[in-house]
Parts: structure tokens; C-alpha cells; sequence
């Protein structure tokens, strides 16, 4: 045993931090109930998106004669239905699909990673972190595409009643509907955005020390299972922000 | 898992254990199947409550089983599972409340000015 094992060695007193309330380590209560925090954040998030939805117009009629208005709050069919590659062509929520892919799969390679910590093989905790961190970052890029398309907008935009065409969206005026849907997607998949970001970050830090064996010298890779309680409350928010921006 | 400091001694002897994936690959079946399922429903059927009806069940499946199995909270205490829950229903109560508040402003509003 070399000394950083005595140096990391847990206290064992019951007042010395050695007792584990609820049979779950330190580390792993405070990313809890971080994640519960955090599940209220995107909470208010969502729900102010329920309130600024109700409180506009649905559109009645029908889906195929649906125009871009700011009387009424737009289908989702209608706003995202482009794809890389694809100019032009109506793909309703394909890229999205592909985004919710990329990230679910991301999840499975994360728990992978999870349990060859659990039988403390570094190889396969590595190949599977790489895994994560690539899924994690095309989702990113994904991402990132998709803001450039929402911000751009498409050929025809939105005509007003004055005859001025819209094109794109900002925080004030956006082609696809209130101006206040544009703001809501910016701000809740911005933020989901960000923690992906911070996500790829621990991501990479995790990565760094299992390669030069801080976790193998230490003697369990708790780590890597914390930041995976992070990465999946991630999954987990796509999972909702998917519904109720994307579905419904 | 909490007996993480005591089990070490367990794999000292340079043998690692095979991979026990059955479980994960198995949940990874039912999130892609859901995830397909819920854009059956969103091309094949008309909007409508019935279908964001759908729409929110299939997701709140989705998420038991990122938490339970993903996030491992089934395998957990139930203190701690306890404490995750309970206040998360409270959010799904405020959810409730404030979507209804929308739609009494809208109403409200409508009824002003048309």
C-alpha cells in the first residue's frame, strides 16, 4: 500500500465523519440533494413554460394550414423541423430524435463506466468514459447547430400585418411565435446546455485521473460514480425538456 | 454503493471480474422503445390533452427508470429514496397550480378584450 491510500483512508469515527447516514457516502448525498436543488431550477424552468403557454392562444386549426403568428403559440413540428444537410426539406423533430439518442446512449456508456469501477477495471472504465465524453460532446455540437438554425431562421420567415418580414429570433422578436417562446428556448436549453458542458468537463477530469490511477491507488472509483449521478440527472432533464418543448 | 472501503482488499489479487451488463443493456431496450413509442403517438395522433396525456406517462416511465436503475436510487435506502421523492412532488404540485393560473389569465384577458 503506498501512503496516499493512508492519506485517503475514510474516518472511521462516529463523529469523525465515519458514520454513513442512509448507507451512502458524503460525496454521494451531497450530489443528491445538488441534483434535487438543481431538479427545482429546471422545475421553475418548465413550469414557467406551462404558465407563459396557457396563458396564450393555442392554435385551432388545422396542422397543415399552421402559419407562424405571434397570436398563438406555435406546434413544435412546425419550429424544429430542419436538419443538417437537409435544406429546405420538412423533417419534423428528426434532429431532435438523433439528439435524444446521442444522449441516452451517453447515459448507458456512463453507467458502463459505473460498474467497471465497481470491479476496478481501468480499462474499461477509460473506454467507457472516452465513450461518454464523445457522445457528450457531439450532443453539444448538436446542440450548437441547432441555436445557429433557431437564431438564423428560415427562407420565409414570418410575414407581419405591415408587410415587414422576421427571420431568426432574439430575446425581443422571433419569426416563430410570442416572443416569449424564443426567450423559454433559449433559457432552458441553454441551461441544459451548460450543465451538458460542465458535465463534459468532469467528464475529462475523471478521465485524466483514472488514466493516471488516482482511483486505482485509491482503491475505489466512487468518482466516477458521483459525476455519473450528475451525467444521468442530465439524460434526465433532456428526458423532460424533450416532452414539453419538443412533444407537446 | 456503500461498502466501497472495505470490499478492496477483494481484488488485490489482479483478477477482474467479468462484466455484468445484462441489466443496463436491458433498461437502455426500454428508454429506446419509449423514446419510439412517443413519436408514434406525435406523428400518428392528432394534439390534444389526450395525447400530452400520453406523452407526460411515457416520460414519467422514462425517468423511473433513468433514476431507479441508471441513477441506482431503487438499490438505495428508503430514507433516501424518501428524501428525493417527497420533494419532488411538491414541484409537480406547483407545476399543477401555476399552469392552471395561466389559464385563468388567459381566459381573464380573452374575456377583457374580445
Amino acid at each position: 500500500m503506498s501512503t496516499s491510500t493512508t492519506l485517503e483512508a475514510p474516518n472511521s469515527g462516529t463523529w469523525d465523519g465515519g458514520n454513513e447516514p442512509m448507507k451512502a457516502s458524503y460525496g454521494k448525498l451531497m450530489m443528491w440533494f445538488f441534483l434535487l436543488s438543481d431538479a427545482f431550477t429546471f422545475g421553475a424552468f418548465l413550469i414557467v413554460y406551462g404558465l407563459s403557454r396557457h396563458k396564450h392562444m393555442p392554435y385551432t386549426g388545422e396542422a397543415e394550414a399552421f402559419q407562424f403568428s405571434t397570436q398563438w403559440w406555435p406546434i413544435p413540428e412546425k419550429v424544429f423541423n430542419a436538419f443538417p444537410g437537409f435544406h429546405g426539406v420538412d423533417l419534423p423533430l428528426a434532429f431532435v430524435a438523433l439528439m435524444t439518442m446521442i444522449l441516452i446512449l451517453s447515459s448507458v456508456t456512463m453507467v458502463l463506466a459505473v460498474e467497471a469501477g465497481h470491479r476496478m477495471d481501468k480499462n474499461d472504465v477509460q473506454k467507457w468514459l472516452l465513450w461518454t465524453i464523445l457522445f457528450g460532446s457531439i450532443f453539444l455540437g448538436c446542440q450548437a447547430w441547432e441555436w445557429a438554425h433557431f437564431i438564423t431562421g428560415t427562407d420565409e420567415g414570418m410575414v407581419l400585418a405591415d408587410g415587414t418580414r422576421i427571420s431568426g429570433a432574439n430575446l425581443t422578436v422571433n419569426q416563430y411565435g410570442p416572443p416569449l417562446f424564443a426567450d423559454l428556448f433559449f433559457f432552458i436549453t441553454g441551461f441544459h446546455g451548460t450543465h451538458v458542458f460542465s458535465g463534459v468537463v468532469l467528464l475529462l477530469m475523471i478521465f485524466i485521473n483514472t488514466v493516471n490511477g488516482v482511483y486505482e491507488k485509491r482503491g475505489h472509483y466512487e468518482m466516477v460514480e458521483k459525476v455519473g449521478l450528475y451525467w444521468h440527472f442530465v439524460d434526465l432533464v433532456w428526458v423532460f425538456v424533450f416532452t414539453f418543448f419538443y412533444l407537446i | 454503493m456503500a461498502h466501497h472501503h472495505t470490499d478492496n482488499s477483494l481484488h488485490h489479487n489482479g483478477e477482474i471480474p467479468e462484466p455484468q451488463t445484462k441489466a443496463i443493456w436491458k433498461t437502455f431496450g426500454i428508454l429506446v422503445a419509449l423514446t419510439a413509442l412517443e413519436f408514434v403517438f406525435a406523428f400518428f395522433m392528432d394534439a390534444g390533452t389526450m395525447r400530452n396525456a400520453i406523452f407526460i406517462i411515457l416520460t414519467l416511465f422514462k425517468a423511473f427508470y433513468i433514476v431507479a436503475e441508471f441513477m441506482h436510487l431503487k438499490h438505495e435506502t428508503k430514507a433516501l429514496i424518501w428524501s428525493i421523492i417527497i420533494p419532488m412532488a411538491l414541484v409537480i404540485w406547483l407545476m399543477v397550480a401555476l399552469i392552471s393560473e395561466g389559464s385563468y389569465y388567459f381566459e381573464s384577458v380573452n374575456n377583457y378584450f374580445n
